[in-house]
């Protein structure tokens, strides 16, 4: 199944609100998690695998710290459901 | 040097009475019960089907985000402690000399269990990594305690239904031997859930008389049939008299003695002689230098239960012999259900306010008084406490055989 860019960003959005309360319209694709949105590294967790089970696709341990922004997340998505 | 003394400057409470302590006050002392059925679906599948659920949910008065990580015990203590601590005057003080003891006496149980649904239900993947913090029986105490930053210490003594009197007297203790100037201090409990209620009521601890909710805690009446569960935490700001005095604080009353004792008897039942009670009184009036002369009004546990009412009146008597006739006991269990690691600190709100407004609550639904007790219980409306220096003692006790009793004085 492929997934486009767009798709994925809308479905970020409304994951991150959900679990860190942070207003969709400020999500952005180069916000930085931690540092813009205040996502901490439980809520990432949180965030990991609310986007997992909405996506189909698996987002190993090791390639969470690699997701910096959202656009990171984004993308490896997109890159992961091909 | 003169030992340090400690002072009550701020309260606040979340209960099945009230969202806060005027209103759970004011329900006290009208003689309102707290006590509902449970609208929950799991209710029907126990045997018990009625407990004090808070008067405000935390949803009311909450963040979702905030809520979404805390557990409904911590939640209470947030609630509650921002109360007091507002109550307080919010004030500016040093950091390192702030200290929080808050109890819980089961932690986050609700989180435990609907954690492990997760996993049961849907796999390790999906259990919140929120859970641990969630239900830690520290969780309340250390949310508290990062919220106002405080750095002198973060504490959670753990003693079953004794938990939050106990926190108390650890936070006056703290004081008093200098490691901290002010603390946020009390007891919390969420544990209305099918399984700690389903555990209770196998014990034949819990009432059931299902179908009169508000008449169903009924401490020393002679048909009391066991404890209603309730939920909810009490908070006091304690402080150092000359801190207190320096920034002008209200005080409320002044905290002035603990006894701790254990009965090395049984597990879960009260020890029928009640020595364990009787020395936790003395040495309580010991620390505190009062007689029981000064005693003019006791918060009892008296949590509705048939063996535990009547050991606790008998050590009750015994402790204070003669003088137990100018003593005004009230057991507000027969109101707010017993919120557990709450009950203790709850009940020290409420001696501190009848302390301050000289009035003791009521102790409801006792049609027939047990004979067996010989103590001077309030009955059905609050009874006026004389004017003057007055001083009074809240009795909590834990399975496990937990005695703590606390001393207060009018100031």
């Amino acid at each position: 199944m492929s997934l486009t860019q767009e798709a994925v960003l809308a479905g970020i959005k409304e994951i991150v609100e959900e679990v860190a309360g942070i207003p969709a319209a400020s999500i952005e694709m180069d916000k930085n998690f931690t540092d813009d949105l205040d996502v901490d590294s439980l809520s990432m967790v949180e965030v990991v695998v609310a986007a997992e089970e909405r996506f189909g696709v698996k987002i190993p341990d090791d390639k969470v710290q690699d997701l910096v922004t959202v656009g990171d997340a984004v993308n490896f998505i997109v890159s992961a459901a091909k | 040097m003169s030992r340090r003394r400690v002072v009550v400057t701020g309260l606040g409470a979340t209960t099945p009475l009230g969202g806060d302590v005027a209103t759970t006050w004011a329900a006290l002392l009208a003689g309102k019960s707290g006590v509902r059925t449970l609208q929950d679906e799991w209710a029907s599948t126990i045997p018990v089907t009625i407990a004090g659920r808070v008067a405000v949910e935390p949803a009311d008065v909450m963040d979702r985000i905030e809520m979404r990580r805390l557990d409904r015990s911590e939640q209470f203590a947030m609630i509650a402690s921002r109360e007091a601590w507002k109550d307080a005057g919010s004030p500016e003080v040093d950091l390192e000399r702030l200290g929080v003891v808050i109890a819980s006496g089961i932690g986050g149980v609700t989180t435990l269990l609907d954690q492990y649904d997760v996993l049961k239900n849907k796999g390790a993947r999906f259990v919140s990594p929120h859970t641990v913090p969630m239900l830690m029986p520290n969780g309340p105490a250390a949310n508290v305690g990062l919220e106002l930053k405080a750095r002198a210490g973060v504490h959670t003594p753990v003693s079953a239904c004794a938990s939050g009197a106990e926190a108390i007297g650890y936070a006056m203790e703290m004081i008093r031997y200098n490691r901290a100037d002010i603390i946020v201090a009390g007891g919390v409990e969420a544990a209305v859930h099918a399984l700690p209620m389903a555990a209770f009521a196998a014990m034949k601890a819990l009432s059931t008389r299902n179908d009169d909710p508000a008449r169903a805690s009924r401490p020393y009446d002679l048909d009391r049939d066991g404890f209603v569960l309730g939920e909810g935490g009490g908070i006091v700001v304690l402080e150092e008299l000359e801190h207190a005095k320096a920034r002008g604080a209200k005080i409320y009353a002044e905290i002035v003695g603990q006894g701790l004792t254990s009965d090395g008897y049984h597990i879960a039942a009260p020890d029928p002689d009640g020595s364990g009670v009787q020395r936790a009184i003395a040495f309580a009036l010991k620390d505190a230098d009062l007689t029981t002369r000064d005693i003019v009004h006791l918060n009892a546990h008296a949590t509705s239960t048939p063996a535990g009412d009547v050991a606790e009146a008998n050590a009750l008597r015994a402790a204070l012999g003669a003088d137990a006739d100018h003593v005004a006991v009230s057991a507000t269990k027969s109101m707010t259900g017993h919120l557990l690691g709450g009950a203790g600190a709850i009940e020290t709100v409420f001696i501190v306010k009848a302390l301050q407004e000289r009035l003791a609550p009521p102790t409801i639904n006792i049609d027939n008084l047990d004979p067996a007790v010989t103590i001077d219980v309030v009955r059905d409306k609050p009874r006026a406490l004389p004017a003057g220096d007055i001083a009074a003692l809240n009795d909590s006790f834990g399975f496990g055989g937990h005695n703590v009793v606390l001393a207060l004085r009018s100031y």
